[in-house]
C-alpha cells in the first residue's frame, strides 16, 4: 500500500512539473512582454527596455531554454519570479488566494447546501410542482453563461439601488470591489460595507451552485429511492423522513463527493468570470490579467498553483469516498 | 430474401421486432420538451443561415443614418453605436456559435472515443501513454492555455480556435470510454473477432465503439452546448473569435456594458444564445431518457 501511494505521488508530481513547464514554455514563446514598452511615448531607449526585461527574466532576445533554466533554478529556491510590474509572484499569489476565498466561500457553501437540499427534495417529490420548478430553474441557469449571469445580477443591483434611491456614495449593494476605499474594515460599518459588496457576486455563485448540485443530487437521489436497503430501513421501523435522510441521502451523497472535493480545493482558485465582472482582485482575475499583460512568470505561477490544488482535490475526493462509502474501506 | 427467412421473421410479433433504433426514436419523439428543443435548434439553424439572404442589412454593413437606434421598422433589433444592424450581427454570431459548437463537439467526441478505446483495448504501454496524456490535459488550466494561444487565431481561420476548444473537452469522456472498453474487451463477440485475426483497430471501430453509441451520441450533444458556453466565456475577454468576425460571445462581451442604457444591443444576442443552449440541453436530456432503459415511465 505504501509503495502504491509513493508511486502514485511521484506520478502526480511529475504531472504538475510537466504541466507547469508546458505552460511556461507556451507563455514564454507566445506572450510578448516587450509590447508594454513599444507603445510608450516617448519610446524608452532599447538598452533600458532590454535591461528591464532581463531583470524580469522575460527578454525575448535570450533563448527560451536559458530563460526556462533560470526560472527553474529560481523555483527550486521557492521563488516564482516577478510579475511584469516588478512584484513578486509569490506575494501576488499569497494575497490573491485569500481575496478569492473571501469572495467564493459563502456563495459556494450556500449554493452547495441549497442545491443538495433542493435536489434531494425534488427527487422525493418527483414530478410534483416543486420538483418541476427546480428542474426548470436548473435547466435555465445552466444554459446561461456565467458571465451573462454576472452581468444580469450586477445590473439588477444597480437598478435596485436606483429604484430605492441609493444614488449617493452610500449604496445598498455595491457592484465593484471588496470594500469601499477608506472604510476601516474592522468596524461595524466596515463589516456591513463588506457584506454589501459580497451580496451580488455571492448570489451569482449561489444560483450556479444550486442549479448544478440540484440537478446532480436529484439524479443521485432518484437512483437510491427505489433501493432495497431503503425499504429495509422503513421495515425495521424508521420513520420516512429519518430513513430518507439517514439511509437515502447519505448514500446519494457518495457520487457527489468528487464534486465537493474539487470545489473545496478550488475555492482558492476563485471564480474567474464573477471576480472579473465585480472587480475583485483575486486569483480568477489574475488568470485573465496575466495573459492580457503578457506576464510570463504569472502564467507559470498560476498554472503551478492550480495544478497543485487539482491534485490535492483528487486526494481529497479519494478520502471523502472512503469516509462516505463503507465498501471502499477494506 | 429467401422464403424461409421471411417465414422465420413473421413468427415474431411486430412489437418484438422493433429495432432498438426505432424504439429510441419513438421514445424521443414522445418526449415533448426534447421535440420542442429540436424544433428550436432547427429553426435557429435555418434563421441564422437563411435570414442574411433576405434581409436588407449585412453584418459588415454600417447604416450612417441610424446610430444606436432602438428596434424598429428598418432595423428589427435596432443598431449599435457605429450603425451596425443588431439583427444581422446576432444572426452572424449564431452561425459562428452553431458551427463552433457542432464541429467542436464532433471532434471532441471522436477524439474521446478513439483515445479511450485504444487505451482500454491495447493496454500496456499504449494505455499508460494515453492515460498520462489525459491526466496531463486535466491538470492544465484550459482557459489559460487557450487564452495564451489566442493571438494565433488573429488573421487565421477560427478552425484553430475550434480545434483548441475541442482539445480540452474530451478527457472525461475518454476515461469513461476506456473503462467501458476494458469490460467489452472480454466479451465473446470481441474475443471471437480477435481469434479470427481481425486487427485491433478494426475491432475497436466495428465492435467496441458501436456498442457505446448511445453514450457517444449523448456526449456529443452535451458537448455542443458546453462548447458554445466555453466560446462565450473566452470571447467575452477577447480570447476567442477574433474581429472582424463576430460570434455570440464577442457580441455579448462588446455590449455587456450597454445592457442598462441600450438594452437591445445586449439582450438580443444574449436571448438567442440562452434559447439555443437551452434547446440543445433539452435535446441532450431527451436523448439520455430515450437511450436509458431504466428511466422511469419508459415504454416501447
Amino acid at each position: 500500500m505504501a509503495g502504491f501511494l509513493f508511486r502514485r505521488s511521484v506520478y502526480l508530481i511529475c504531472l504538475v512539473v510537466l504541466s507547469t513547464s508546458a505552460a511556461y514554455l507556451l507563455a514564454a514563446t507566445q506572450l510578448n512582454p516587450r509590447a508594454r514598452y513599444e507603445g510608450r511615448n516617448p519610446p524608452p531607449p532599447p538598452a533600458v527596455v532590454d535591461a528591464t526585461l532581463d531583470a524580469l527574466n522575460m527578454n525575448d532576445k535570450v533563448p527560451v531554454v536559458t530563460r526556462f533554466g533560470r526560472w527553474v533554478s529560481d523555483l527550486t529556491r521557492g521563488d516564482l519570479g516577478q510579475t511584469v510590474d516588478g512584484v513578486s509572484v509569490n506575494a501576488e499569489l499569497n494575497r490573491r488566494m485569500w481575496v478569492s476565498l473571501r469572495l467564493v466561500l459563502v456563495g459556494s457553501i450556500l449554493g452547495t447546501l441549497l442545491g443538495v437540499a433542493a435536489g434531494a427534495y425534488g427527487a422525493v417529490k418527483q414530478y410534483r410542482m416543486s420538483d418541476r420548478l427546480l428542474t426548470v430553474f436548473s435547466f435555465v441557469v445552466l444554459s446561461i453563461p456565467v458571465v451573462v449571469l454576472a452581468v444580469l445580477f450586477k445590473n439588477g443591483g444597480i437598478e435596485l439601488n436606483r429604484v430605492l434611491g441609493f444614488t449617493g456614495d452610500t449604496r445598498l449593494l455595491y457592484t465593484t470591489g471588496e470594500i469601499t476605499p477608506g472604510v476601516d474594515p474592522w468596524t461595524a460599518a466596515g463589516i456591513l460595507n463588506r457584506l454589501a459588496h459580497l451580496v451580488l457576486p455571492s448570489l451569482v455563485l449561489v444560483a450556479v451552485g444550486t442549479a448544478f448540485y440540484g440537478r446532480y443530487q436529484r439524479n443521485a437521489m432518484l437512483d437510491v429511492l427505489g433501493s432495497d436497503f431503503l425499504r429495509t430501513a422503513r421495515a425495521k421501523g424508521l420513520s420516512r423522513p429519518r430513513a430518507l435522510i439517514r439511509h437515502g441521502l447519505r448514500t446519494a451523497l457518495i457520487p457527489m463527493a468528487t464534486f465537493f472535493a474539487y470545489e473545496f480545493a478550488l475555492l482558492f482558485v476563485g471564480a474567474t468570470f464573477t471576480e472579473k465582472l465585480f472587480g475583485w482582485h483575486g486569483m480568477g482575475e489574475y488568470f485573465v490579467d496575466s495573459v492580457t499583460k503578457n506576464d510570463v512568470n504569472s502564467v507559470a505561477g498560476v498554472t503551478l498553483f492550480v495544478g497543485v490544488l487539482v491534485l490535492l482535490a483528487g486526494f481529497l475526493s479519494d478520502i471523502a469516498y472512503a469516509a462516505l462509502d463503507p465498501r471502499v474501506r477494506v | 430474401m429467401p422464403d424461409v427467412w421471411r417465414h422465420a421473421g413473421s413468427e415474431t410479433s411486430p412489437e418484438e421486432a422493433t429495432s432498438r433504433l426505432r424504439l429510441v426514436g419513438r421514445r424521443f419523439v414522445r418526449n415533448r420538451p426534447a421535440m420542442f428543443g429540436s424544433a428550436i435548434v432547427f429553426l435557429f439553424f435555418a434563421l441564422a443561415y437563411l435570414s442574411p439572404l433576405v434581409t436588407q442589412w449585412q453584418y459588415t454593413q454600417l447604416d450612417f443614418n441610424a446610430f444606436l437606434e432602438p428596434p424598429g421598422g428598418t432595423h428589427w433589433f435596432g443598431t449599435t453605436q457605429n450603425g451596425f444592424d443588431v439583427f444581422a450581427l446576432t444572426m452572424r454570431g449564431m452561425q459562428k456559435s452553431l458551427v463552433i459548437g457542432l464541429l467542436g463537439a464532433v471532434i471532441a467526441t471522436v477524439l474521446a472515443a478513439t483515445v479511450g478505446a485504444f487505451a482500454g483495448y491495447f493496454g500496456g504501454a499504449v494505455d499508460t501513454a494515453l492515460v498520462t496524456l489525459i491526466d496531463l490535459l486535466m491538470v492544465l488550466p484550459a482557459f489559460l492555455i487557450i487564452a495564451i494561444l489566442s493571438p494565433l487565431f488573429l488573421g487565421r481561420t477560427w478552425l484553430v480556435f475550434v480545434l483548441l476548444l475541442a482539445a480540452f473537452q474530451w478527457m472525461v469522456t475518454a476515461r469513461i470510454v476506456r473503462g467501458m472498453t476494458l469490460s467489452l474487451r472480454e466479451r465473446e463477440f470481441v474475443q471471437a473477432a480477435r481469434f479470427m485475426g481481425v486487427p485491433g483497430w478494426q475491432i475497436i471501430f466495428r465492435h467496441i465503439l458501436p456498442n457505446m453509441a448511445s453514450l457517444l451520441i449523448i456526449d456529443a450533444t452535451i458537448n455542443v452546448s458546453s462548447l458554445i458556453l466555453a466560446e462565450v466565456g473566452l470571447s467575452f475577454f477577447g480570447f476567442g473569435v477574433q474581429p472582424p468576425d463576430v460570434s455570440l460571445g464577442t457580441l455579448i462581451g462588446d455590449y455587456a456594458g450597454a445592457a442598462l442604457t441600450f438594452p437591445w444591443e445586449f439582450y438580443f444576442p444574449t436571448g438567442f444564445l440562452v434559447a439555443l443552449v437551452l434547446a440543445i440541453n433539452l435535446v441532450g436530456d431527451g436523448l439520455r431518457d430515450a437511450f436509458d432503459p431504466n428511466v422511469q415511465g419508459a415504454s416501447r
